[in-house]
C-alpha cells in the first residue's frame, strides 16, 4: 500500500465527517476517502476495458447470424 | 454500450474444436466432480459473462470481502459468495494448480477448473452476513447450511456451451449487447420476473420503457417452488402479450437461467449487475424484490442501492401498481391517492385460483388473451 498525505477544503472534510458519524459505514474519515478513492479507479478501469477483446469480427458475424435465425433480428 | 461490471465482458467458453477435443481427452485423467442442475447454470453463467467480472469460482480472499462488505478484493462491487463446495474425501486429494473435470449427470464434460484456493468457511457466520439471518426456514440459508464446508476457488473453462433450455430464448450477454447495438438502442431496461405477466407489471414495463429505447423482459427459469408458473407457462404468455399490447420493435424476450437465492436486497444487486452485463443500462427494482416470507423489509432491496457505489446502471424504483376505478387506468400510490374501495390489486394467488378453475378474471388484471393462454395450457404450475 502507498501512503499519501493529501489536503481538502474544511467544508469537504466537515461534510465527509458528518456523513461517516451518521452513517456509520466507517470508522473514521481516511477509511471513507479510502472507500472513494477505490470506488473512482474500479470506474477507470471498466472505462478503459471498452470492447471485449476475445471477440472477433468472425464471431460477431456468427452471432449475428443466430440472432437473426431466431427472430431477434431481421 | 454500457461497458460490462468490472470493464471486461468475460468470455471464459473453449470455441476452438480442436482445443475441446484436447480437453476432452485430458479430462479423462482429471479428478471428476458431477454438478447439479443447478451448479450447471451457474459455470455457464460464469463462462458467458453474467457474472463478469468473475471468470471463475472466488478465491478465500473474494469470498471473505464479498461476504463482509459486498466488494471484490480489488473494490469492484459484488453482492453474493460463488464458490464450490467440495466434500472431505475430494479436499484431500484436490491441490491447488491441479485441474478438475466438472461434469454434469450425464457425465458429459461441461468446464474445467484450475485450482487456485482451497479453503473453508463459517456457514452460520457467511448466512447472517449474506442473508441476514441464520433461520434455516429460509431456503437460501437452508440450502448453505447443507453444503460441503470445503470449496474451491479458481478460473473456469466451458467446453460444453450448449443450451438445453430454451435454446430460441437463451441469449448470452455477448448476444444481447449486439442485439442491443443492431437495433440502435442506446438505452435499455431490464425487467425480472418468474411469473406470468399481470397488468401491474405490464404498466411498470412500460412506464420504464418510456424514458428509455427498449425493453429487455428477463424471466428467471428454473428451480421452482410448488405453485409457481412452469417455466413454458412463463414464456408463452409473454409471448401472447408482447404480441397483442407491445410495440414488439421495442422488446426483447430472453430468459435467464438462474438459481434463485432469496437474499432480498444482496439478490437485487446481483440481478442489477447481471442485466448490466446484458448491456441494459436500467433495470426495475420492485417491492419485496428477490425476497420470501418477512425476512426483508418491502423496501430493502430498493433502499440498498442508496448504500452502495453507483453501479453504472441506473435502478428504476416502483411501488406496487393497481388498477384504478376512478382513474380509469393503471397506476401506484405516486400518481393516484384514490380510496382503496376502488383499487384493484392484482393477488398472485386470486389469478392462479382463476387459472385453474377456468373461471373469468377482469381484464383490469389479466389480458384475456394472456388468461387465455395460461387456462388452455395442460401444465401451467409446477
Amino acid at each position: 500500500m502507498k501512503k499519501l498525505t493529501i489536503e481538502i477544503e474544511d467544508k469537504e472534510y466537515t461534510a465527509l465527517e458528518k456523513r461517516v458519524k451518521e452513517k456509520k459505514e466507517f470508522d473514521s474519515v481516511e477509511a471513507y476517502v479510502q472507500d472513494i478513492v477505490s470506488q473512482v479507479v474500479a470506474r477507470l478501469k471498466e472505462e478503459e476495458g471498452g470492447d471485449d477483446e476475445k471477440f472477433s469480427k468472425e464471431d460477431e458475424e456468427k452471432v449475428k447470424e443466430r440472432l437473426r435465425s431466431l427472430g431477434y433480428l431481421d | 454500450m454500457i461497458p460490462p461490471h468490472g470493464g471486461q465482458l468475460v468470455q471464459q467458453i473453449i470455441k476452438d474444436k480442436e482445443e475441446r477435443n484436447y480437453w476432452e481427452k485430458k479430462s479423462k485423467e482429471l479428478i471428476t466432480i458431477v454438478l447439479e442442475e443447478e451448479q450447471i447454470k451457474e459455470v455457464k453463467n460464469i463462462a458467458r459473462g453474467l457474472y463478469s467480472p468473475l471468470n471463475g469460482y472466488m478465491r478465500k480472499g473474494d469470498f471473505e470481502s464479498v461476504a463482509e462488505s459486498m466488494k471484490l478484493e480489488n473494490g469492484t462491487v459484488w453482492p453474493i459468495p460463488i464458490a464450490l463446495d467440495i466434500p472431505d474425501t475430494l479436499a484431500k486429494q484436490v491441490h491447488i494448480g491441479r485441474r478438475i473435470a466438472l461434469r454434469d449427470s450425464m457425465k458429459t464434460l461441461t468446464a474445467i477448473l484450475v485450482v487456485e484456493d482451497k479453503y473453508k468457511f463459517n456457514r452460520k457466520e457467511t448466512a447472517k452476513k449474506v442473508f441476514g439471518t441464520t433461520d434455516t426456514k429460509h431456503p437460501g440459508v437452508e440450502e448453505l447450511m447443507t453444503i460441503h464446508k470445503n470449496l474451491v476457488g479458481g478460473d473456469i473453462l466451458l467446453i460444453d456451451n450448449t443450451k438445453n433450455t430454451f435454446n430460441n430464448y437463451n441469449l448470452e450477454p455477448i448476444e444481447t449487447r449486439i442485439l442491443f447495438t443492431e437495433k440502435g438502442w442506446k438505452t435499455v431496461v431490464g425487467f425480472q420476473t418468474r411469473n406470468a405477466p399481470h397488468r401491474a407489471h405490464e404498466y411498470l414495463q412500460k412506464c420504464a420503457l418510456e424514458i428509455v429505447d427498449g425493453l429487455f423482459i428477463n424471466p428467471v427459469i428454473g428451480k421452482k417452488k410448488d405453485g409457481d408458473y412452469t417455466d413454458e407457462a412463463i414464456i408463452n404468455s409473454y409471448n401472447t402479450l408482447i404480441e397483442n399490447y407491445f410495440n414488439k420493435n421495442k422488446v426483447v424476450l430472453s430468459i435467464l437461467p438462474l438459481k434463485m437465492r432469496y437474499a432480498g436486497p444482496r439478490e437485487a444487486v446481483m440481478h442489477a449487475i447481471i442485466r448490466k452485463n446484458f448491456g441494459c443500462t436500467h433495470f426495475v427494482v420492485g417491492r419485496d424484490h428477490a425476497g420470501v416470507s418477512d425476512y426483508y423489509d418491502p423496501y430493502a432491496a430498493q433502499n440498498i442501492f442508496d448504500k452502495i457505489p453507483d453501479l453504472g446502471i441506473k435502478i428504476l424504483k416502483y411501488e406496487d401498481a393497481f388498477y384504478c376505478e376512478v382513474c380509469n387506468n393503471m397506476a401506484t400510490s405516486k400518481t393516484c391517492s384514490h380510496n382503496d374501495k376502488f383499487k384493484i390489486k392484482p393477488s398472485g394467488t386470486m389469478i392462479r385460483d382463476k387459472i385453474r378453475s377456468k373461471e373469468r378474471i377482469p381484464e383490469e388484471i389479466v389480458r384475456p388473451e394472456v388468461m387465455k393462454v395460461l387456462q388452455e395450457m395442460k401444465e401451467v404450475f409446477v
